[in-house]
């Protein structure tokens, strides 16, 4: 059995929000008992996986819906209880604690902030709750309440109701509400995923600063692999509560450890054909596109990221001209080519040649002629080869 | 063109509107306006159609009718026993049904059977569990005696016990209605509101307080509006409780009051019918307003 293992450390930090904190979870199982009653099947949400992530940094998980990114953020959170496997907070085991008592901030999804309250009455809920020598006086709450208001910069909106709010004000004032009790841990359900497409640029950028100024390990889960890479200092890749790949963002699209990761991760995905290795040389079609080094004879999946293809007369790889498409900053040039799986072929090339540049545009113009060919060579290093039955990644 | 065009959708909306207002016009607010009238008219006989003068005396006679006082008496004491209590009962009926699971829907069918269930076969239930026959002395006094108290007269016997079935009776009847809206209210308030309170460390009795009461308040603020009402124009329970001698039975109420004005024993005074109709509608209106007053500050849409 697999140890997982989750390393998640906070530092001290300026503004005295968060604690040094380890957070470690072991060998983590959540299964939901299955809807059909008569298969009695359990529906395994997480499985065991394992991961390591320096001190007080902002993680992603990420994910296709379904794929337990949600649930293992329960997990840490307290809302739901593992099947099996144990989570410490430090050196504490907290597995049993209830989340109320783990130092937790989350913010939710929709914000769930309470409607019929105030941005000041919400920011203070949690604060309200505290007992016995955790009770602050009256002034002490609405210091705290403002501080954390300052930071997210909605100390203007105090007095306004959620309802009152636009979408990226109600996310802040969710972030607040969760910051305001110094959580140790921040955890963000899809934090960007009710807000339009400007905001959350403006929003996930939002997100990086606080997190740096607070320094706070936070675990935010996300669908959209874009937003992920752009402000997580790690990413977990998983699917159907397996953990794919974890590391650094541009590692993960520059090594995927595995089919699914390469084509999850990049816009446009990744382009896969089928392909074999013969004699050390691998072959798409009949095109023979690179050494293969000491690799068996064997049939393979061949992933090439679309900026890996350069449009060259004497290029490796054949396909069939079907169309080029224009995007400003590059050329997106598309293609077909029979051992692809995916419908079209999509490479994209840059501009900064002006020759070159108005060759392929040039390419493109008219009626393409349905026996147009373009030649591709191919950057090794955007080239990936997976095992055909495992789909796992085949190292050069 | 454009003008035209407007003026003829006017026309068109006013003739989709014609039915409803003739009907309503006939059949409510005619009868308003008479019944005002009416209330002003002293000795106003509806068969000769003819009365003696105008002014205040038929007002002034209801209030000095110790029938009516009693009337005014039993209405107040009834609105302001069952309205809170059968609504925080309600309440309480409610949380705990939302709080089980297994056999929840076997005992939502058992709190909803009094609102479906037959009127008269109502009345036998009540007469079986607190009227006193020749045989016995109904299964309420069967069960006082068992603790070794005294039997007590319900139905016939001294006011407070009369008060006391028929505010009894007004709670259960009101009850399954009071207990559908709030189960359904409860279970409108989002699961996600309640997992936020729990990562705050919200109490239990602070997360009712703070969050499910003010979002199911304005179900709470319509029941109660409405329960005002409902109880002010109580009659038909004090009858199939009391019979129609109600004024005997020191338990008629303000609406019996206007019945027996018009048709009853002492009947055929649609004056003074008229003049405690108009008093009640301005107690309700009164009432309704202080309602929506309060309700400004505490009911949260």
């Amino acid at each position: 059995m697999h140890i997982f293992t989750l390393f998640l450390h906070g530092n001290d930090v300026r503004e005295g929000l968060g604690i040094e904190m380890e957070v470690t979870l072991q060998n983590l199982t959540k299964k939901f008992p299955g809807r059909d009653r008569k298969k009695q099947e359990d529906v395994i949400a997480v499985n065991d996986f394992t991961f390591q992530i320096p001190d007080g940094k902002l993680i992603g998980l990420l994910g296709p819906s379904g794929c337990g990114k949600s649930t293992t953020l329960n997990l840490i959170s307290g809302l739901l209880k593992p099947t099996d496997g144990k989570i410490f907070f430090g050196k504490d085991d907290v597995t049993d604690l209830p989340p109320e008592n783990r130092g937790i901030g989350l913010v939710f999804q929709n914000y769930a902030l309470y409607p019929h309250l105030t941005v000041k009455q919400n920011i203070l809920f949690p604060l309200e709750n505290l007992k016995g020598k955790d009770k602050l006086s009256k002034e002490q709450m609405l210091e705290k309440a403002y501080e954390a208001a300052r930071l997210v910069q909605i100390d203007e909106l105090m007095d306004r109701k959620p309802g009152e709010l636009s979408g990226g004000q109600q996310q802040r004032v969710a972030i607040a509400r969760a910051l305001v009790k110094r959580p140790k841990v921040l955890l963000l359900d899809e934090p960007l995923s009710n807000l339009d497409a400007r905001l959350r640029l403006q929003t996930r950028e939002e997100i990086r600063r606080i997190q740096r100024e607070t320094k706070i390990t936070t675990i935010f889960v996300t669908h959209d692999q874009e937003e992920a890479m752009s402000i997580s200092d790690m990413i977990v890749v998983m699917k159907e509560g397996m953990v794919q790949q974890i590391d650094k963002p541009q590692k993960v699209y520059d090594d995927p450890e595995n089919l699914f990761v390469a084509k999850f991760l990049g816009t446009p995905p990744v382009n896969v054909f089928t392909g074999q290795i013969k004699n050390h040389k691998l072959y798409i079609g009949n095109d023979c596109i690179m050494e293969a080094g000491e690799e068996a004879d064997r049939e393979v999946y061949v992933g090439i990221r679309p900026e890996g293809f350069f449009p060259k007369a004497d290029g490796a790889l054949c396909c069939r001209l079907c169309g080029v498409e224009v995007m400003g900053r590059d050329i997106s040039v598309i293609s077909s080519n029979p051992s692809s799986l995916n419908a079209v072929v999509r490479s994209i090339i840059g501009t900064e040649n002006k020759a070159d540049m108005e060759e392929i545009l040039s390419m493109g113009e008219g009626n393409i002629s349905t026996d147009a060919v373009v030649r591709f060579s191919l950057a090794p290093h955007k080239v990936f080869l997976f095992d055909k039955e495992t789909e796992d990644r085949i190292y050069l | 063109m454009i003008k035209k065009k407007l003026k003829n959708s006017g026309f068109k909306g006013w003739l989709y509107l014609l039915p409803a207002i003739l009907f309503l016009g006939g059949f409510m607010v005619y009868p308003l306006i008479d019944v005002f009238i009416y209330s002003f008219e002293e000795g106003y006989n509806s068969a000769s159609q003819v009365y003696f003068g105008v002014g205040f005396y038929n007002y002034s006679y209801v209030l000095h009718d110790p029938y009516f006082l009693q009337a005014v008496k039993n209405t107040f004491i009834l609105v302001i026993i069952t309205v809170p209590l059968s609504t925080g009962i309600a309440l309480l009926i409610s949380l705990g049904l939302s709080m089980i699971r297994p056999l929840r829907n076997l005992f939502q069918t058992i709190y909803f059977l009094p609102y479906v269930t037959n009127t008269l076969a109502v009345g036998l239930v009540f007469m079986i569990l607190f009227k006193k026959t020749a045989y016995s002395d109904g299964l309420v006094n069967l069960l006082i005696n068992w603790f070794g108290g005294r039997s007590v007269d319900f139905i016939d016997g001294p006011y407070w016990a009369k008060m006391f079935v028929l505010c009894f009776y007004t709670i259960w009847i009101v009850l399954p209605f009071k207990i559908l809206i709030l189960t359904s209210a409860l279970s409108s308030v989002d699961q996600i509101y309640y997992n936020a309170a729990k990562v705050d460390g919200t109490s239990r009795f602070r997360t009712f307080m703070r969050i499910t009461l003010p979002m199911i308040s304005p179900m709470i603020f319509y029941l109660i509006i409405t329960g005002f009402i409902g109880a002010f124009k109580a009659y038909s329970d004090a009858v199939a409780l009391f019979g129609t001698n109600l004024n005997a039975a020191e338990m008629n109420t303000i609406v019996g009051y206007v019945y027996d004005m018009l048709y009853g024993d002492s009947g055929g005074y649609p004056s003074y019918a008229s003049a405690a109709a108009i008093i009640l509608f301005a107690i309700v209106l009164t009432i309704t307003c202080i309602n929506l007053l309060i309700s400004k500050k505490n009911v949260h849409y």
